[in-house]
């Protein structure tokens, strides 16, 4: 099946993979954990490495293809492009990350779990870096299926109705998503997966309607968009911190990612038709999960509808078919990732000493944890995009876009901007700042792992924020291609 | 000398730095050794700089760094602007900055070292933010200060954050400033938009290629930014409970230099405000306004820091008011001399707020002169510079707006004559409550009462001078021909706009007579404040009529509180509890019970008896064909 592995995406594929596996299979707890934490760091070092080779010369390393399915035209197509590096970044960042932070968690059948988030891993690469149809698909359902596992096996009191909703939902957008493939996938002249032969393919515009609405509703439901989004906060809240990060900061890029790689491409016509009417939604959508977020009294809801409210931002920035704002997209896809795991952390460290996550029960950790707060403060600041922090790139250029598309638009989706400097601050005054109340008298700050991390997230932030051209130049290649498709319409 | 300006905001930043990550290592000497000393450094570097610039064939000098966001058409650099206005501006935010940071080191000593540490790392981060808002070449770079600024404040009002109201009180600064500067980025984007620039020297010269609606809209938007930072109608209501910050931090940020940042900016792109006469018009209606409407609550506020607030507001008002009339350079001056003498005003109630044991009222104060002979001059001093007493630094600026006013509309005039006799008399009233008559505060209080050490006495008096002193810079024509230093040092960035085109045409004699005329009712005004207050025995009740709502503020918060506050949280919660949880949840739950339902019911179908198979088997054989008639119609 597989003949040579001197190449990136199959090492990206494979490490986690074998991790996984080798981490299912140990008897300790510590060696899961450190099996798995191993096989993420060598991941995050080929991916660093794909960045420094990436000129001409090392182009054959960056993509692969190999025979897979023959009977059915399906070759296993990886690729590595400038799009793809950022994210599958993005996921060799967190995946260390989060199993660096969550050490101390104590999970039942360690090695299960340890191996299923490994999986998950080796699936969201997959999704990340597929240039045929059906391994896209393959792995959208890799790195589904392990969640549905870890958050319903591993997760809170009121998991089981939380994540048979989450699997219900995504599973229905697989579903379309698998009808749309099929019929494409039929409709090519040589009956082939390969993106290529779908780029191909000549639609009609009716044709292009609806398969467009079988693949926007796949990704709209994983990102999530307003109104598809009532999953997402039981399931965050549910989860596991461990897959709540992996499942905010990665896994909801999956379906913007899908927007640019799949869906912008392949139904041109489709997407002038209804970018407008979308993008209406979506900045509705943004602003009511603002609103919606500055009513919760729950950290981890809070930081879920926020998190609704900045990926609706991204996803509009995409659909307005600009160059500006969706390279602000692609790097705010990364940003965001970032952010939204710090804010994860400081969450779960909180919950981990108090058993609390009601804010108005919390209060005064800023004199208890002046480290944490400090962390958590700079995050928050990020998520709120301001200036010098990596956000504000992201939706300065996103916003920018969005005004070229229609001011009046880019000034209601504005609201967010102040709406979420309302609840962010609400959350960091009645968390962290005031008297301290009972739960948090005897809450200590963070140690020594925690505060590593929290650096390095600290200097991404910064230098993403400060001096994000080099990933400009990254991107500028995937997202003209994509928009040439618009150039002849 | 190019080579050097990064110095200045670098400077702050780096004391930021080591303060903020050594607040656990250092010692409460080595914290005010970095924190000040960052800031002197920095004012060297600027004064050197103004030697250069300040050179007759000086021209203006961008400085690049590097791209910021140069990519899909985007060029943004991170660069700075070094001309006459951005170096005035240096020199007051360092110079005072510097003071302030001097007198910080005394008045906060009871904090713990890790905290004192914390106050200097706030201090200097605002002095970078502030610096950076000023040198920016673009209005990008603008607004990375503008909001870096935002944020100190943010971080320096709820600097004691035990305290809930001092965090409401950030946290309303904060929102209130994201207001303005979402009004900010959307001018940001017409712009590129329009022009496809934002760097300064790139897009004023293009300014007239665009139809006179683009640039009143963009002016506009830009105004609303201002709006927020600078406190104006309708988005001043979080300056005065900034107060909650250490006073020293009042002084800096809530008087001095922040809350100017709206004044630069409309003064650095004048060239797109002379454009739009409409913006021109609302910008001076809505200063006027302020102005007019802070004084008014001025005169009951019995909070030492609030009179001072309100105060501040009313005066950013009579700045909008100037550069509303086109006379821009007649803004930045009164930026400078209310720079100084409210600083010095601040840091006097600083003085009195540390004798008094943080007691604020000013009821309870009271002959406080014999007991603070330098906080009292140097404070006096500073009155008399607010109230538009010559030869004090006030009366120049103040007059050279006052005048402006009246050759643009004799309305505004009235306005701002009207302003400035409220101002003269709510500041003596303060003075004379303070430091005249008896003692009204408790025992305890007197026998404690002390002058400050040096280390806040020195600032006071160095301000003081400069209250006296700075408005010499700007003598008006009808005392001097050429008297007007700060004009021509000003004019190669900044228009004369109403000097060149007046509305009304004022005599020397006139203008002198109405000169003395508001001086007489000013000098009126101070002795009606001195009749009422200089022994007053017994504190004043303000428990009816007019003067309770002025001591209620007009009732403004209130009203925000009841038209934008309480709805937003009813609409958030009903979107939250409703909407969220019981219409789309409800649906899609709806649906997921439905499906269960119909599985329950269709279960009921596989009964194992073959007769209901068959009985089903015939009905769908039925329909099979029914439907297939059908179908060939």
């Amino acid at each position: 099946m597989f003949s040579a592995f001197d190449n990136f995406p199959a090492l990206l594929i494979w490490l986690p993979l074998l991790g996984g596996i080798l981490s299912f299979f140990m008897k300790q707890e510590g060696s899961a954990r450190l099996t798995a934490l191993i096989s993420s760091i060598l991941s995050l070092g080929v991916v660093v490495a794909s960045f420094v080779l990436s000129d001409e010369k090392y182009m054959m390393l960056n993509q692969v293809s190999y025979v897979w399915l023959p009977g059915l035209r399906s070759s296993f197509g990886l690729v590595l492009d400038g799009l793809t590096k950022i994210v599958c970044l993005l996921t060799a960042v967190i995946f260390p990350i989060v199993l660096l932070v969550t050490k101390k968690d104590q999970y039942k059948n360690s090695n299960s779990f340890y191996g299923l988030l490994m999986l998950t891993q080796c699936g969201l690469m997959g999704v990340f870096m597929a240039t045929d149809a059906l391994v896209f698909y393959f792995f959208w359902e890799l790195a589904l299926i392990p969640v549905y596992f870890l958050s319903s096996i591993w997760g809170g009191e009121k998991r089981i109705k939380a994540t048979f909703k989450f699997f219900i939902y995504t599973f229905i957008g697989s579903l379309f998503l698998l009808i749309g493939i099929l019929y494409m996938y039929l409709a090519t002249p040589d009956t082939s997966f390969g993106l290529v032969s779908f780029y191909n393919l000549q639609l009609s515009s009716v044709e292009q309607h609806w398969l467009f609405f079988l693949f926007f509703i796949a990704f709209a439901i994983k990102m999530p968009i307003f109104p598809l989004h009532t999953w997402q906060p039981e399931a965050y809240e549910q989860a596991p911190t461990t897959v709540t990060m992996i499942m905010s900061g990665v896994m909801v890029k999956m379906g913007l990612f899908g927007l640019i790689r799949w869906l912008l491409p392949l139904f041109p016509l489709a997407v002038k038709d209804f970018n407008t009417g979308i993008i209406i939604v979506i900045v509705i959508g943004m602003v009511y999960a603002s609103l919606v977020a500055i009513y919760q009294d729950n950290l981890k809801k809070l930081i879920a509808y926020s998190s609704i409210a900045h990926i609706g931002l991204m996803a509009a920035g995409v659909f307005t078919l600009k160059d500006v704002a969706m390279q602000g997209a692609v790097l705010q896809m990364f940003n965001h990732g970032i952010n939204i795991v710090a804010l994860w952390i400081a969450a779960e460290l909180i919950e981990r000493q108090t058993g609390i996550t009601k804010i108005s029960d919390l209060g005064g950790i800023a004199q208890k944890a002046p480290l944490l707060s400090i962390f958590f403060v700079v995050a928050a600041m990020a998520n709120i995009a301001l200036p010098l922090t990596n956000a504000f790139v992201g939706e300065f250029m996103i916003f920018n876009g969005l005004y070229q598309f229609n001011p009046w638009i880019a000034a209601i989706a504005g609201l967010s901007i102040i709406l979420s400097a309302v609840y962010t601050l609400n959350m960091i005054k009645n968390v962290f700042y005031g008297e301290t109340v009972a739960a948090t008298t005897g809450f200590c700050d963070i140690g020594k792992s925690h505060v590593f991390v929290f650096c390095a997230i600290t200097i991404l932030i910064f230098v993403a924020g400060i001096y994000p051209t080099p990933v400009f130049k990254m991107i500028h290649e995937t997202t003209g291609i994509v928009l040439n498709r618009y150039s002849a319409l | 000398m190019n080579k050097f300006v990064f110095l200045i905001p670098i400077l702050p930043l780096i004391g930021f730095l080591i303060n903020g990550l050594g607040r656990n290592f250092l010692s409460r000497s080595a914290v005010v050794i970095i924190g000040c000393g960052a800031l002197i450094a920095s004012f060297a570097t600027s004064i050197l700089l103004f030697r250069e610039v300040s050179s007759p064939d000086f021209t203006t000098q961008v400085i690049t760094y590097f791209d910021f966001i140069k990519t899909a058409g985007l060029d943004i650099r991170f660069a700075f602007q070094v001309d006459q206005l951005s170096v005035l501006f240096l020199l007051i935010i360092t110079g005072i900055g510097a003071l302030i940071h001097i007198y910080s080191a005394a008045y906060m000593h009871e904090e713990s070292v890790p905290n004192y540490a914390r106050y200097f790392a706030y201090l200097n981060l605002f002095v970078f933010s502030m610096l950076l808002l000023v040198l920016g070449a673009n209005f990008v770079v603008m607004f990375i200060g503008w909001e870096g600024v935002g944020l100190c404040s943010y971080l320096l009002i709820g600097y004691w954050f035990k305290n809930k109201d001092y965090n409401n009180a950030a946290k309303k600064a904060f929102v209130m400033n994201r207001i303005g500067d979402l009004g900010f980025l959307l001018a940001i984007f017409w712009m590129l938009s329009q022009y496809g620039t934002i760097s300064y020297l790139e897009l004023f010269p293009k300014i007239s290629t665009a139809p006179a609606t683009v640039i009143t809209g963009i002016t506009m938007l830009l105004f609303v930014g201002a709006m927020g930072k600078s406190a104006q109608i309708p988005l001043y209501t979080w300056l005065p409970d900034a107060m909650a910050g250490p006073t020293p931090v009042s002084a800096l940020i809530h008087a001095a230099t922040m809350v100017t940042a709206g004044i630069y900016m409309i003064a650095r792109s004048n060239v797109m405000y002379s454009l739009a006469p409409h913006t021109q018009d609302v910008v001076a209606i809505i200063g006027a306004a302020t102005g007019l409407l802070a004084a008014t609550i001025a005169l009951k506020q019995n909070d030492i820091k609030k009179v001072l607030a309100y105060s501040t507001v009313s005066q950013l008002g009579l700045m909008f008011m100037a550069l509303g009339v086109g006379a821009y350079t007649a803004g930045v001056f009164h930026v400078m001399t209310h720079a100084f003498f409210k600083a010095l005003l601040f840091l006097g109630a600083g003085s009195v707020i540390h004798a008094m044991h943080h007691q604020q009222d000013i009821m309870k104060m009271g002959g406080l002169k014999k007991y603070l002979p330098i906080t009292h001059i140097t404070f006096l001093i500073g009155c008399l510079a607010i109230a538009g007493i010559p030869p004090f630094a006030g009366f120049f600026s103040k007059d050279e707006i006052l005048t402006a006013a009246l050759e643009k509309n004799p309305i505004f005039y009235v306005l701002g004559v009207a302003t400035s006799l409220m101002t003269a008399f709510y500041m003596f009233r303060l003075y004379f409550l303070t430091f005249s008559g008896k003692f009204r505060g408790t025992e305890e209080q007197k026998y404690h009462l002390h002058e400050s050490p040096a280390a806040m006495t020195w600032p006071l008096t160095i301000l003081a001078g400069f209250s006296i002193l700075a408005g010499l810079i700007g003598i008006p024509k009808v005392f001097m021909e050429d008297g007007h230093l700060l004009a021509n040092f000003l004019s190669p960035v900044v228009s004369s706009q109403s000097m060149e085109h007046p509305v009304v045409h004022l005599s020397h004699s006139l203008e002198l007579g109405l000169m003395g005329a508001v001086l007489a009712l000013i000098l009126l005004m101070i002795f009606m404040a001195f009749k009422k207050y200089a022994s007053l025995e017994t504190a004043e009740t303000s428990e009816a009529g007019i003067a309770k709502v002025l001591a209620n503020k007009w009732y403004v918060d209130e009203l925000y509180d009841a038209i934008i506050v309480k709805p937003l949280n009813k609409f958030s919660s009903f979107l939250s509890r409703i909407i969220d949880n019981k219409i789309i949840d409800g649906f899609v739950n709806g649906v997921g019970n439905a499906v269960l339902y119909s599985a329950r019911q269709l279960r009921l179908l596989q009964s194992g008896q073959v007769g209901s198979y068959v009985l089903i088997m015939v009905i769908c054989i039925i329909i099979f064909f029914i439907f297939q008639l059908f179908w060939k119609l």
